[in-house]
């Protein structure tokens, strides 16, 4: 028999307060320093041989000042990432349903083809007889856009959205200058409901910004645009679908109106990922696409870019593309670098555009094929309107109870006198372990919440995730107001002090001065 | 289909819930006539092993850098990565998230990106840096009109030893934006005089160094000339390793340094994604592009980062922005931030040695060939090679003997006159039998 | 006695002989939440009524404060720059920006007085 048996049974008091501890850890979840409170000057996690002895040829030309950088061996750097990444919510680990953003799965094939050394191990100046292969991608993944865009020629150099932006807008005064018009049309037309990216950037361009109001269904209409075109437009920059998540039903009206007008259409294509396979772009009447990359294709946003943004262009807007773009000689693929004896605008970026999310978008276009990217955008509009009418009892709809696209826009009325705002609603969510949707963005709608699920949430992750957004709605209704305006309370820190990063800027680490 | 999980039981389900019988009622508000049945001309779905093999036989069709004695820079320069930076932004948390908007989740992003901007500030000898540019070009571009609002003047004069394709972006973009651009004649000594160039209406002078030739530039000079007529001192770089061993930005009074990271922590990927590196005094703070993270406290006290001054960017300044960026480069400032965190100072330091020692041996051994002449009185990494034959037509020889030997700089300067220049760079993966070959194969050559 | 004046913009100025003392009133400071930064004119400035004079800053806004009559500005409040917060505290007080010397006295009569901007601010969200 076993008479000294150790315990096999917790005896732990439920309901217990819970004990503080010595590190300030809680079991899995650590604090981590900066690199420069546990890193040293001389430490590196790099072997490097000795160089060989030569005389310097420097010259005059050495750095003197010290660089004052700290070095981890490599356990040390290791440890340090990853302690830090346990930090971050990712779509790895849950839904991640912010809207206009499209944060859909990233599958893991394109990291594998991405790091094929044919693709990463290329110098984007090496002779064009040794990169074959990296402009078969740029050529395959330039067609596929063109098929799905409906468009004439694409420019693939943009970094990003914005930069995207920038290209198109670009190409539009160029093609204004071309016409001798340059003088005259200097403005642009952008709605309220606009990202902030589309008026910044016609105001870098030298434009000014009039604008365009929706109309309580929350769609641009062809009369709205007529009544604001004068010789003096250059473009209007339309979203679509707009930033409420409701496709411009009158898009062709106000393109017919915009190209009546003498003016061009640019089209931000944040929002593509609604509309792949049902319908083209080019067909619609615009003149300049942005695709995102990040967000339509599933390349990963990595925290934060990078990103890619080509440009899907008509055709009268083609020959104004920026270098370098690919021609074809026969079979033969080439690189025009150089915009003289062109109509080219110029150069948006060193080299040649993101190749690393080009061969990332390639991978996944090519895994979806024609029928699997349509059933993607039907299942992003489905599952947004399932959310819809899965909450529409509980929370205001600034546009009645209409269709949506791939996301749902909702409003602060139902809010209204509870005592809790968008912002603690948000931060309930994040206790429930899950990252908020879109927060106070489009402005035009008060405390607005954008959900865009997309296609990768599988049924029970939307099940769940609405009925954890009934709960919290239903716990506003009861007055449970310490829930939302505690929150997060359980994440890895509570709400933070931002008038103070603003007030008093600390920016970096700084040494502290010997006391 | 392996990415989407809703089955065909659950979307009927789903489209009961909604009150449609059918997937395209949801799709009404798209005009009839404009509704496409599918995209016909694309083909079908593809199972992953068939996407491997198909993209695996279109890299094989490019010869990667590392499988040749390679002596390419100009802008990109192939580096030894450490095999736990890429380990390590391959993890779910950093790949997969998004810009840090809810800090109280993204605390991993942040402090990653507090730790990048005092790295950045230190390795260029400035006071502040940002959270990351699309490349170096582009941060280039921005640095010119961060100093014409500085300045409130729209002039910028560029060095002709600014890469040229970062000139061609700042000329496109100052075209675009109605500012006026004096560009300096190609200039491989690097003796151009800038300062006879500044009047009272430069914003700014943009000098890259090291130069695209390769020569080092005292800048010391030029920020005087720059400063006694009220404009700035836009220092460039193309190699963030040179600062281990050359002359900061900071150190040469420059308002403004920017420059290209990808050679700390990224691969070449045929030209992108790179990361364009910005560092600034803090005197010109609110006035600087992109995003910030900065220090603050919790509800608890505890220490913790967030993005701030935010009323500078696009998403509440809109047209009165410093810049329209809202995407950056993430995930490749973590990159560099680990490898520079994996090199410490001493690590980059010894590197930047390795780099210069390198390319030291390989000047003397080409300079022994009958023919060859090395322009540059000084040089950290890379340097101008004066052949006797078009640069062009020889590097192209080289190649098909399996080197790559440069670049030719008419192929980024065509009409300059330099059809006889190659600009060669050399790092720490060449050896001994690279630089042998190299050398036996330019003779071939010759 | 000094009298205060409103725009429909929420600044305020209190006038004082020839010159008056412009800030945001303190419905604004409220609707911007707490002030990160702000930036007066320079002193020797002139500006035109209605015109953007200055830029005041939360952590989720920035705003542009306009001039509400013509004139010279002929001193600013420092004290603002190095703690933006006292516009928060007492926007109509220590709070001020700039002091301006008024081209035209008559520019006053378009602005509203107390009581009209307080029947004002009901009318508003």
């Amino acid at each position: 028999m076993n008479v000294r048996a150790r315990p096999t049974r917790a005896e732990v008091e439920p309901g217990a307060a819970l004990p503080e501890t010595f590190t300030g850890a809680r079991a899995l979840e650590v604090e981590e320093a900066l690199i420069f409170e546990i890193g040293r000057r001389d430490a590196t996690g790099v072997d490097i041989e000795p160089p060989a002895p030569v005389a310097s040829r420097l010259g005059p030309h050495a750095r003197e000042k010290a660089l004052d950088l700290p070095g981890l061996t490599e356990p040390e750097a290791v440890r340090h990432y990853v302690r830090l990444s346990r930090q971050n919510y990712a779509i790895d680990l849950g839904i991640y349903p912010l809207g206009s953003c499209t944060m859909k799965h990233n599958p893991r094939l394109n990291e594998k083809m991405a790091r094929l050394p044919g693709f990463a191990d290329v110098h984007p100046l090496q002779p064009e007889s040794t990169v074959e292969g990296a402009l078969m991608v740029m050529a395959a993944l330039a067609d596929a856009l063109l098929k799905m865009t409906g468009m004439s020629a694409v420019a693939m150099s943009p970094k990003a959205g914005a930069h995207g932006e920038l290209c198109g807008m670009m190409a539009i005064k160029a093609a204004i200058e071309a016409r001798g018009e340059a003088e005259q049309r200097k403005v642009v037309l952008v709605p309220d409901s606009a990202h902030g990216t589309n008026p910044a950037t016609a105001a870098l361009l030298g434009f000014s910004v009039r604008a365009v109001e929706a109309g309580d269904d929350g769609v641009v209409s062809a009369e709205a645009v007529k009544n604001a075109l004068a010789p003096d437009v250059a473009a209007i920059m339309l979203t679509n679908p707009n930033t409420c998540g409701l496709f411009e039903r009158e898009i062709v009206g106000v393109a017919e109106a915009v190209h009546d007008a003498g003016a061009y259409f640019y089209c931000d294509g944040a929002n593509f990922n609604a509309i792949v396979g049902k319908t083209r772009p080019g067909d619609l009447g615009v003149d300049a696409m942005h695709i995102n990359l990040h967000k339509t294709f599933s390349t990963p946003h990595g925290g934060g870019g990078p990103g890619a943004g080509p440009v899907a262009l008509s055709e009268r807007l083609a020959p104004f593309a920026p270098v370098p773009f690919l021609a074809r000689e026969g079979d033969a693929l080439r690189l025009v670098e150089h915009a003289e004896g062109t109509q080219s605008f110029g150069r948006m970026t060193a080299f040649h555009g993101q190749m690393g999310m080009f061969v990332r978008a390639l991978a996944f276009i090519l895994s979806h094929g024609a029928d699997g990217l349509r059933q993607a955008a039907e299942d992003a509009v489905l599952s947004a309107n399932y959310i819809r009418a899965c909450l529409n009892d509980v929370m205001s709809a600034p546009f009645g109870d209409r269709v949506c696209m791939h996301e749902v826009l909702f409003d602060d009325r139902w809010l209204k006198d509870a005592g809790v705002t968008t912002l603690d609603f948000a931060k309930a969510m994040i206790d429930e372990g899950f990252h908020p949707m879109t927060v106070y963005f489009p402005l035009i709608v008060h405390g607005a919440m954008l959900i865009e699920p997309t296609e990768s949430e599988s049924k029970a992750s939307l099940d769940l995730f609405i009925m954890t957004l009934r709960d919290l709605a239903f716990a506003v209704q009861a007055g449970k107001k310490e829930r939302f305006l505690s929150a997060p309370v359980y994440a890895p820190r509570r709400r933070l002090d931002e008038t103070r990063a603003a007030r008093q800027p600390v920016l970096r680490w700084t040494r502290p001065s010997a006391l | 289909m392996r990415y989407l999980p809703l089955d065909v039981e659950e979307r009927e389900v789903m489209l009961a819930r909604v009150g449609v019988s059918d997937i395209e009622a949801l799709f009404a508000d798209i005009p009839a006539d404009k509704r496409i049945a599918g995209l016909m001309d694309m083909p079908r779905a593809m199972s992953e092993m068939a996407v491997d093999r198909k993209m695996a036989a279109m890299a094989a069709r490019s010869r990667p850098a590392g499988s040749m004695p390679f002596f390419l820079g100009a802008g990109a320069y192939k580096r030894h990565i450490p095999a736990s930076v890429d380990h390590l932004i391959q993890r779910s948390e950093f790949l997969t998230s998004y810009t840090p908007y809810q800090p109280e989740i993204a605390q991993g992003t942040l402090q990653v990106l507090f730790e990048f901007q005092t790295q950045v500030a230190a390795l260029t000898g400035m006071e502040v840096a940002n959270a990351s540019m699309y490349d170096g070009s582009t941060a280039c571009g921005e640095a010119m009109l961060t100093a014409h609002r500085l300045t409130k003047r729209r002039k910028a004069i560029l060095s002709g030893g600014l890469h040229p394709q970062y000139a061609d972006v700042a000329a496109t973009l100052a075209h675009m934006a109605g500012a006026a651009i004096v560009q300096l004649p190609p200039d491989v000594k690097g003796a151009e005089d800038l300062a006879a160039a500044i009047d009272g209406e430069t914003s700014c002078v943009i000098v890259q160094s090291p130069d695209f030739f390769g020569n080092p530039r005292d800048l010391k000079p030029v920020a005087a000339a720059a400063h006694a007529k009220g404009a700035l001192l836009v220092a460039v770089f193309t190699d963030p390793v040179s600062l281990g061993a050359v002359r900061s930005p900071g150190e040469m009074d420059a308002d403004i340094a920017v420059g290209e990271g990808q050679g700390i922590g990224n691969a070449l990927s045929f030209g992108g994604p790179y990361v364009g590196l910005f560092a600034t005094r803090m005197k010109n703070l609110r006035q600087m592009p992109g995003r910030l993270a900065g220090e603050t406290v919790d509800a608890d006290g505890r220490r913790s980062f967030v993005l701030t001054l935010s009323t500078r960017e696009q998403h509440i300044r809109r047209e009165k922005a410093t810049s329209n960026i809202c995407t950056n480069s993430g995930l490749c400032a973590l990159a560099f931030s680990i490898h520079l965190t994996l090199l410490g100072e001493a690590g980059l330091k010894r590197l930047a040695a390795v780099n210069h020692a390198n390319a030291v041996r390989l000047a003397d051994r080409l300079s022994a060939i009958p023919g060859i002449e090395i322009v540059n009185a000084h040089f950290f990494n890379e340097f101008t090679m004066r052949t006797p034959r078009p640069a062009a037509d020889l590097i192209e020889d080289l190649a098909s003997r399996g080197v790559i030997g440069g670049l030719p700089a008419s192929r980024l300067l065509p009409d300059a006159g330099l059809d006889d220049c190659v600009i060669v760079a050399s790092t720490e993966v060449n050896d001994d039998d690279d630089r042998a070959a190299y050398a036996r194969a330019l003779a071939e050559c010759l | 006695m000094a009298e205060i004046r409103y725009t429909k913009d929420h600044e305020y100025i209190r006038v004082e002989g020839d010159e008056g003392v412009v800030g945001i009133s303190d419905y604004a400071q409220k609707q911007l939440g707490d002030v990160v930064f702000a930036e007066p004119p320079p002193v020797g400035r002139k500006l035109n009524a209605g015109e953007a004079a200055a830029v005041v800053e939360s952590v989720k806004a920035a705003s542009d404060v306009f001039a509400p009559v013509s004139g010279e500005v002929v001193a600013v409040n420092s004290e603002v720059e190095s703690s933006p917060g006292i516009i928060n505290e007492d926007a109509l007080g220590r709070g001020w920006l700039f002091r301006i010397k008024l081209a035209n006295r008559d520019d006053l009569s378009a602005l509203m007085d107390e009581a009209a901007y307080a029947d004002y601010l009901k009318t508003l969200d």
